[in-house]
């Protein structure tokens, strides 16, 4: 008996410390890439740092700072009004697609492959891409505005239309979304439609009251990595327009960075990196929090 | 009677169905097809209106002619080193904290998994500046270690997490009884539960090599020197660079897509998979 629970908790203590060992790589990681960084980067949003000479303390005059750069306010507005505008365009966008793709017509998996092949593809080339889409005298754009005898946009090259070209752009990439509510969708059990045609339900009833209750985790998903992803838009706003014209795409994060490494200003850029983080924590849980009103309760609620 | 009109109304239904289908599926086709017209003119054809869809003759030249104005054949090799080293990387260490995870006890455990979670909810903008400092100091600046390390410490909170899950489902039998022949945790991790994970892995490795291939911002924040470019900061250089026009830049822009595209062709079921169980599991 006695030597038994010796030999348990040796065993106990050597499964412990192969615990330990295989989380070994990832523990290290987080303290080396994660809490220290963490740590450090508040440290450098309180002071005047320019990478050269030692930081200097400051104190909270970084945030202070922030609140009278009207650049700041600009991209914070911009980065909002393309978040506002795409996130909630892409989530009725990929989630119309895939119900209609989940009508059991034929070719459902050519149809997917070519809506979800601009979601395989991103960064540099697919902005280049849209840089020439977007050219005013010959890109395809106006090419197709000019065959519906529609006006052509200046897109890109005018501060009025620029941001709203983003957003255009941004609905080529619903592919991703519409993968995750069909296989939601595909998901829902048949049983529930069934039951719901014998009380008669008909299809909008069957939407309203069986698909969209049982979507609105996917739905909740979606909607929280839509607006995480919308608030670190980087690579396109760079490549394409960096920032311009006027400032009118000038994206939270590219600002950011242009602090950081352009103008080595590393302590202002960490201060407007922790105003990301409060933004993005904050949105996310106020849509955590309203969750409770509209995921699965739906289902719940009678009529 | 009735019958007869329902099953109309429900084939007109599927036709427009159908229908919008088919007219999205060309919208979103459109600036593939796009992009290679414009790669294959002429140099006289490109800044044409209306445009020629099918250039004549086809320029295949553009391809080569694009990839060799800049040392594209390098930033190939390097972006090939970051992106095999990363994904190597993070299979190992990722699927090593899984199992661990997943199956063996130890204290503080669950609390470690929760933090690794949260780390999710981290915008990388805020590390980013410390750790570009960390980098600066042990002089790694304009290497690829700095690309790269990350991986091979942990690999990412949505793969760990994507592996677990996938493990918490494997039957734990298998691992008991190899146990009990004498076989070592090590051993039963490798030769037990790693082929076992093979689908869940070659998920974790395609979207890992997606989003290294067309990484922008780790390379442009730390390569500096020309020679070290990868595909996607020589790409940038490109269309900055003296003389280059659209037909250049599309041809070489489509041959940096297309491992992504072959890659989706030839793995088709593994995306769906493994979106759906991203996204349900998520």
């Amino acid at each position: 008996m006695n030597g038994n629970s010796i030999f348990k908790s040796r065993m106990a203590r050597r499964e412990a410390l192969e615990g330990l060992l295989f989380a070994g790589p990832l523990l290290l990681g987080l303290l080396i890439f994660t809490l220290f960084p963490v740590l450090d980067s508040l440290y450098i949003s309180f002071t005047k740092y320019n990478i050269f000479t030692p930081p200097e303390f400051i104190g909270l005059q970084n945030y202070r700072n922030l609140v009278n750069d009207s650049l700041f306010w600009q991209s914070l507005r911009i980065t909002t009004i393309y978040s506002v505008i795409s996130v909630p365009l892409q989530l009725v966008a990929g989630f119309a697609v895939a119900l209609l793709m989940n009508q059991k017509v034929r070719g459902i998996t050519i149809f997917r492959t070519i809506y979800y092949l601009p979601s395989v593809v991103s960064g540099v080339a697919v902005s280049l891409l849209w840089v020439w889409i977007f050219n005013p005298d010959y890109g395809l754009a106006n090419v197709m505005l000019r065959a519906a005898y529609l006006p052509t946009q200046k897109w890109l090259t005018d501060p009025r239309t620029a941001l709203g070209s983003f957003i255009f752009m941004s609905l080529w990439g619903i592919g991703g979304g519409m993968i995750i509510y069909l296989a939601g969708l595909q998901g829902v059990p048949q049983h529930l439609y069934e039951s719901a045609s014998m009380d008669g339900a008909n299809i909008y009833q069957k939407f309203r009251h069986v698909t969209l209750p049982m979507m609105t985790p996917v739905i909740f998903y979606n909607l929280v990595m839509g607006i995480i992803g919308s608030f670190q838009v980087f690579t396109q706003a760079f490549v394409m327009t960096s920032g311009g014209p006027a400032n009118a795409t000038l994206f939270y994060v590219l600002y950011l960075f242009r602090q950081a490494f352009n103008y080595f200003r590393m302590g202002y850029a960490s201060a407007m990196a922790w105003v990301l983080f409060a933004i993005i924590l904050a949105l996310t849980l106020l849509v955590l929090k309203s969750s409770s009103a509209w995921v699965y309760y739906e289902g719940e609620r009678k009529r | 009677m009735t019958h007869t009109r329902r099953v109309r109304i429900e084939l007109t239904i599927k036709f427009i169905i159908y229908l919008i289908l088919c007219a999205g599926s060309i919208i979103f086709l459109l600036p593939f097809l796009w992009m290679v017209s414009t790669s294959l003119k002429p140099a006289s054809q490109v800044m044409v209106y209306p445009p020629k869809w099918i250039p004549h003759p086809l320029m295949w030249i553009n391809y080569v002619k694009g990839w060799t104005t800049l040392p594209f054949t390098l930033y190939l090799e390097n972006t090939c080193i970051i992106t095999f080293s990363v994904i190597a990387g993070t299979l190992f260490t990722a699927s090593l904290a899984a199992y661990s995870f997943s199956r063996l006890r130890w204290p503080g455990r669950d609390i470690v998994f929760v933090i690794t979670l949260a780390t999710l909810m981290l915008p990388s903008q805020v590390t980013m500046i410390p750790v570009f400092l960390m980098f600066r100091d042990v002089g790694w600046l304009d290497t690829f270690k700095p690309l790269t390390v990350g991986a091979w410490l942990g690999g990412g909170a949505v793969n760990i997490f994507l592996i677990r899950q996938f493990m918490m489902t494997i039957p734990v039998e298998l691992e008991e009884a190899a146990r009990l022949d004498g076989c070592s945790t090590l051993g039963i991790y490798w030769r037990i539960v790693m082929p076992q994970l093979k689908t869940c892995l070659a998920v974790v490795a395609i979207f890992t090599f997606l989003a290294t291939w067309n990484d922008f911002m780790g390379p442009l924040i730390y390569l500096t020197t020309p020679d070290k470019y990868t595909l996607a900061l020589g790409l940038q250089f490109f269309q900055g660079h003296y003389g280059v026009t659209m037909h250049y830049l599309m041809a070489v822009s489509l041959i940096v897509m297309a491992p992504c595209l072959l890659l989706f062709f030839l793995a088709q079921k593994l995306f769906v998979t493994g979106i759906a169980l991203v996204g349900i599991k998520g």
